[in-house]
């Protein structure tokens, strides 16, 4: 007999699941995940040797994993930093995904770290539909990329709490557009910081670190229109901040990406994970 | 490409579904995508035939529901269809403060039509297939 099913499932609903247990578990070990997510090209890799060299310099704890389909490359221009990085290897895959996630800091994330900066695949379609668990999503972009990518890539750039421009330095070679960018950004995602930044001319260097930091000690994160889907029977948003209560839970099915809750209290056991500042790298 | 992911996890999504209703083999699945969930739905069912393969699913059919993005803004109490790209800033008032987006993200499982497997010590009179 042939019968239809109702199953109204998200089907992002494990990957978010998963997030959402992983956001809970590194808040209570006073770790704070930053998901960086952009093209390939752009200057992610420059832009987070900087800024982890920095937090290295200022004595704050941090950790970076790079995610690239193959070669060990951008572990080892971070590494340069001197703090722990590890290098996830996808094997063709284009995107992390928060099991994925969780298993390669199994046992590798150092005790204490307050910041995980997570650079994901160069990409700005598929990363952008999964949470890692982050606290804060970074989308960036460099000044040769063209004015008109947030409308490209609507997805990546309306769900970003922070929008980065990188390559400011060469901005006038290539007649970037800062307005143009900045109407555009604004039109998927308003209220969204744009930081302008270049590692060459030593412009906006430390401004992640410092937005990062912030979020690690509760200010709360811009909070996307496209991040936050209206619910039947919602009555409440789901900021990406620290809006609800502790213990606040939902266990409906939420088929939007952001989900961030508070999870203050909950324990999940002893951590894992020892220091190790070698370049660690998994498939 | 994230579709194969996404099929994947469609397939294993029902196949769970399937196998703790005792389905024998899963006809059809209906899936609801919203225009900002960032899937593209012809890439998602080339995917789903691959994914669905040597599975519970094998040869079931993929409809997909897309949803417009709409949104509204509390501030002029207006709804309006976003767009692609969307524009999320209130064509009235200009602000985005209030707005909230109503629909566009969906990336669910509706429904799913399948085959019960027949019932090993029924005590039912025995059902004709009625597919």
């Amino acid at each position: 007999m042939c019968r239809v099913v109702d199953l109204q499932q998200a089907v992002l609903a494990k990957n978010d699941g998963a997030a959402r247990a992983l956001r809970a578990e590194l808040a209570s070990r006073g770790t704070t995940v930053v998901n960086l997510l952009s093209s390939p090209g752009s200057g992610k890799t420059a832009l987070l040797e900087r800024e982890l060299s920095l937090a290295r310099e200022r004595g704050v704890p941090v950790a970076a994993l790079t995610a690239d389909l193959a070669t060990e490359n951008d572990a080892r221009r971070l590494a340069r930093s001197g703090v722990p990085v590890k290098q996830v290897l996808t094997d063709g895959l284009c995107h992390l995904e928060a099991p994925m996630l969780g298993r390669h800091l199994d046992g590798w994330l150092p005790e204490g770290t307050r910041l995980l900066f997570v650079e994901n695949v160069g990409n700005l379609v598929c990363p952008a539909s999964y949470d890692l668990g982050e606290a804060l999503r970074v989308v960036l972009a460099s000044v040769t990329e063209g004015e008109d990518k947030p409308l490209k890539y609507p997805t990546a750039f309306g769900l970003a709490q922070l929008v980065v421009v990188t390559k400011t330095d060469i901005a006038e070679a290539v007649e970037f557009d800062e307005a143009a960018f900045r109407a555009n950004v604004q039109r998927v995602n308003p209220g969204v910081e744009v930081l302008l930044t270049s590692v060459r001319a030593d412009q906006g260097v430390g401004l992640l670190l410092d937005r990062a930091l912030a979020v690690g000690s509760g200010t709360r994160a811009h909070a996307p229109v496209m991040a936050h889907q209206r619910h039947e029977g919602d009555h409440h948003g789901h900021g990406h901040g620290h809006e609800h209560g502790p213990g606040h839970t939902h266990d409906h099915d939420h088929d939007h990406d952001h989900d961030d809750h508070d999870h203050h209290g909950q324990d999940h056991g002893p951590g894992h994970g020892r220091p190790d500042p070698a370049v660690a790298q998994t498939r | 490409m994230h579709e194969m992911s996404i099929a994947m996890a469609v397939v294993g999504q029902v196949e769970e579904a399937a196998r703790a209703g005792a389905a024998s083999a899963v006809r059809r699945v209906e899936l609801q995508v919203g225009e900002l969930a960032g899937v593209v739905p012809d890439s998602l069912a080339f995917c789903f035939e691959l994914a669905c393969a040597g599975t519970v699913l094998e040869g079931a059919e993929l409809v997909t529901r897309s949803v417009t993005a709409s949104a509204r803004c509390a501030d002029c109490a207006g709804a309006w269809a976003v767009g692609m790209p969307p524009d999320l800033c209130c064509p009235v008032c200009g602000r985005a403060t209030e707005v909230e987006l109503l629909t566009g993200r969906e990336l669910r499982i509706l429904n799913v039509t399948w085959e019960d497997a027949p019932a090993a010590d029924s005590c039912r009179e025995p059902i004709s297939e009625e597919a």
